[in-house]
């Protein structure tokens, strides 16, 4: 156990300036434009001339310190030892000399890990632990991530799309990580209600916190067998998790019920469009491990379909707005059901109330 | 392990062109328990098709009620290496800019004191430093402290900051999003070490409108880049991008949200005052276009995922705020918003899920801000009005 008087606390991170390589330091805020010369890699320019090159590559983000350790004899070669992470998982190598980028990226390609994931092009699918590390899940992260990018790499490596095409996953309805606003959304969903411990639940939860944490108001106290427990309305129950999140004697997985719902046309940036949450397109896909056939196949079909029919600039929601949402549906011939309509808060806000019917 | 106990489902995923977290997991298995057992409970889950992760159990490093995730595996018999896998939660440096040495230095630690399994990055933004055993944080936590890192947010703190790459290496920047990352991380160690609030407070910075950062999803509070006045043009460089095939009048100006802008073949007229900042058409032609000379942020409030109530989108604040050391403004705002949510705000209540209960009327006068038309899409549409004020006939 460490001297408490030595312990050192509330230091926050390493200050950014000294991970900077001198370039950057030189240009810092004075960058004219940047080129991406090919995939993969960006060219910064500064007022004074000076050139940056960036090479991005994907990774699984689940990283062992031995393959770390290798991405760092990288930087070590080719950066002066500088690199950084990109919000959706890329490596980026940060060079000086363009003479380095041909024999990184191969050294790159040796090692394994694809350059790409810049401009008009797939990048990296942001995701979340799955059943590597989370107790809510409904589905794997990294395993369909896995299927999926096996699948559309050559979407990752080149810059062919009409516009950037962002893909994100979370395995249940808390959503680390914004699934809720990208083109293609992953998101494992549960379908069946908590299956209450009411042996546990009084030991390990407080009762007002269990109740007060539903949503829909369908969690009530009980009485049973002389203990104070819950039961929950089940047709109240809207399978969000919230319950279980703060009472462990809830728990909802079922193995049989969870699954993998696909929504799309979302974004964030500001860029023509405004912001805005995905959609419902595909309710449910079964949990297919480990290559979860159902789930690599519907994405790709999607991502085809967009690829072939928008004009360039167009994001999924761009698109889907131009040609309307009937067409969306005979295009990639997903069906419509009762399910895509919405049951919520402000649902209403989402009903067509005008006849202009696109056809 | 491979021998006892065989992982085909996983193997199936070692295949293919994509990077394997599979070889991932398997490399760190190579000298390490944890990381081996890992393999195995993934492969029951394969299975049987569900997770086997209990959470519960308060853990932690002494003095902090955050940055450790708590996770128990519900087969610890079968898997006793794993029966305790807590994440540590690292704080990354503004921007994710790393020197080679610093990085080995926290694989070294993690090496020592936990699975050798990490993510580069969480959703939040810290390093994660994936499963080790209840004994082992405060050791890794001072052997983390004593090189220079110390631990993030989790649960109901401020969450640590993350901001996108700003003007370490984007033209496009409209503040400097590191240095105001670091100094609010700095400012906010408390809050975000001790849980305090009625939720998670997520504070998220992208320099321009492009917002690489998701700010305007998932952070609470986002603080968004851009300007005023107009935005700088070099026609010689619009003419150079015609020249070499872009079709100006179909591909910007025709894509421009507000239609501000004409392209008749030599010039490019921009109406500025039409101009939503979108960034399309800066976006479109790096090389002949820049964001204007004021340069700042707009501050929104209220973004999150679907739990509890629904997901939200960050609503307009402060339409625009000159962002410079010490960041006195946007403090005393932060401040203000922390200090009445952290009072009247409900457990696991974000504070957009406040806003929403309480009016988002009533929270501006409560922190001391104006109403402004920037901040709704329209005015209110129902005529069902609360006043709190009313006149009485004079008793005289």
């Amino acid at each position: 156990m460490p001297d408490i008087a030595k312990r050192k606390t509330d230091i926050g991170p390493p200050h950014y300036e000294q991970f900077l390589p001198p370039v950057i330091k030189a240009n810092y805020g004075k960058w004219k434009y940047h080129e991406i010369p090919r995939p993969g890699v960006l060219v910064h320019v500064g007022e004074s001339g000076d050139r940056l090159y960036t090479v991005r590559a994907g990774s699984p983000r689940l990283l062992s310190v031995q393959t770390i350790r290798e991405i760092c004899d990288l930087a070590d070669k080719y950066c002066g030892g500088y690199l950084r992470f990109t919000s959706r998982h890329n490596i980026e190598f940060l060079l000086s000399d363009p003479a380095n980028v041909d024999p990184l990226v191969a050294d790159l390609a040796a090692a394994g890990f694809p350059v790409g994931g810049i401009g008009n092009a797939l990048s990296n699918i942001v995701h979340t632990q799955g059943w590597i590390h989370c107790h809510s899940a409904a589905t794997d992260a990294s395993g369909i991530v896995k299927a999926l990018m096996d699948e559309l790499i050559g979407r990752f490596t080149s810059t062919d799309l009409p516009g950037k095409l962002r893909v994100a996953l979370a395995c249940c309805v808390n959503m680390c990580g914004a699934v809720h606003c990208s083109d293609i959304a992953i998101l494992g969903i549960h379908r069946r209600p908590p299956k209450v411990n009411h042996e546990r639940l009084p030991k390990v939860c407080e009762l007002p916190t269990v109740v007060a944490s539903c949503p829909t108001a369908a969690i009530r106290p009980v009485r049973k067998d002389g203990k104070e427990t819950v039961e929950v309305a089940e047709e109240l129950c809207m399978f969000c998790g919230n319950c279980y999140t703060v009472c462990p004697a809830m728990p909802l997985n079922d193995a049989l019920n969870d699954g993998v719902s696909i929504w799309v046309g979302g974004k964030v940036s500001n860029a023509r469009s405004e912001p805005a949450f995905s959609k419902l397109a595909i309710p449910f896909l079964p949990n297919n491990p480990p290559r979860w056939p159902e789930v690599v196949g519907a994405v790709t079909k999607l991502v085809d379909v967009w690829a072939a029919n928008a004009r360039p600039y167009e994001r999924m929601g761009e698109w889907i707005e131009r040609i309307g949402w009937p067409r969306f549906f005979r295009l990639t011939g997903i069906e419509f059901t009762k399910q895509h309509i919405d049951d919520f808060r402000h649902a209403e806000t989402t009903f067509r109330r005008s006849v202009h019917l696109k056809g | 392990m491979s021998d006892e106990r065989p992982t085909p489902k996983l193997d199936e995923l070692e295949t293919g062109p994509w990077p394997s977290f599979v070889r991932e997991m398997k490399r760190a298995a190579e000298g390490n328990a944890m990381a081996d057992q890992l393999l195995g409970v993934l492969e029951l889950s394969y299975d049987d098709r569900v997770g086997h992760w209990k959470h519960g159990g308060v853990v932690g490093v002494r003095g902090y009620g955050a940055g450790v995730i708590g996770r128990y595996s519900d087969v610890p018999e079968q898997f006793p290496e794993v029966a305790q896998f807590h994440t540590m939660r690292v704080n990354h440096p503004a921007g994710w800019f790393y020197k080679t040495d610093a990085l080995r230095k926290v694989c070294d630690i993690w090496e020592k004191h936990g699975s050798g399994l990490t993510n580069l990055h969480g959703a939040t933004g810290d390093i994660i430093l994936l499963g080790t055993k209840t004994d082992s944080l405060e050791p890794a936590f001072a052997e983390l402290t004593e090189n220079g890192f110390d631990l993030g947010g989790s649960g109901s703190v401020v969450r640590t900051p993350s901001c996108c790459v700003g003007p370490a290496r984007c033209e496009w920047a409209c503040f400097d999003t590191l240095a105001l990352t670091y100094d609010i991380t700095r400012h906010y160690q408390d809050e975000i070490h001790r849980p305090s609030l009625p939720y998670k407070f997520k504070i998220k910075s992208s320099g321009c409108p492009n917002d690489c950062v998701a700010a305007i999803a998932r952070a609470d509070l986002s603080v968004i880049g851009t300007w005023r006045g107009a935005i700088e043009v070099d026609q010689a460089a619009v003419g150079a991008y015609a020249a070499a095939g872009l079709d100006v009048r179909a591909d910007v100006c025709d894509r421009c949200p507000s239609k501000c802008m004409v392209w008749d073949g030599r010039a490019l007229d921009i109406d500025n005052g039409a101009c939503a900042r979108c960034m399309h058409c800066i976006n479109a032609m790096p090389k002949a276009l820049r964001p204007g000379k004021e340069r700042g942020a707009c501050i929104l409030i209220g973004g999150k995922a679907p739990i509890v109530s629904g997901a939200m989108l960050s609503s307009v604040l402060v339409p625009f705020m000159k962002l410079e050391p010490p960041y006195t403004e946007l403090k005393e705002l932060i401040g203000k918003i922390l200090e009445l949510w952290g009072d009247e705000g409900k457990n696991r209540e974000r504070v957009g899920e406040f806003i929403q209960r309480v009016g988002l009327g009533n929270f501006l006068e409560a922190i001391g801000l104006e109403p402004k038309p920037e901040m709704v899409r329209n005015p209110r549409e129902n005529p069902y009005v609360f006043y709190e004020e009313y006149f009485e006939e004079d008793s005289k």
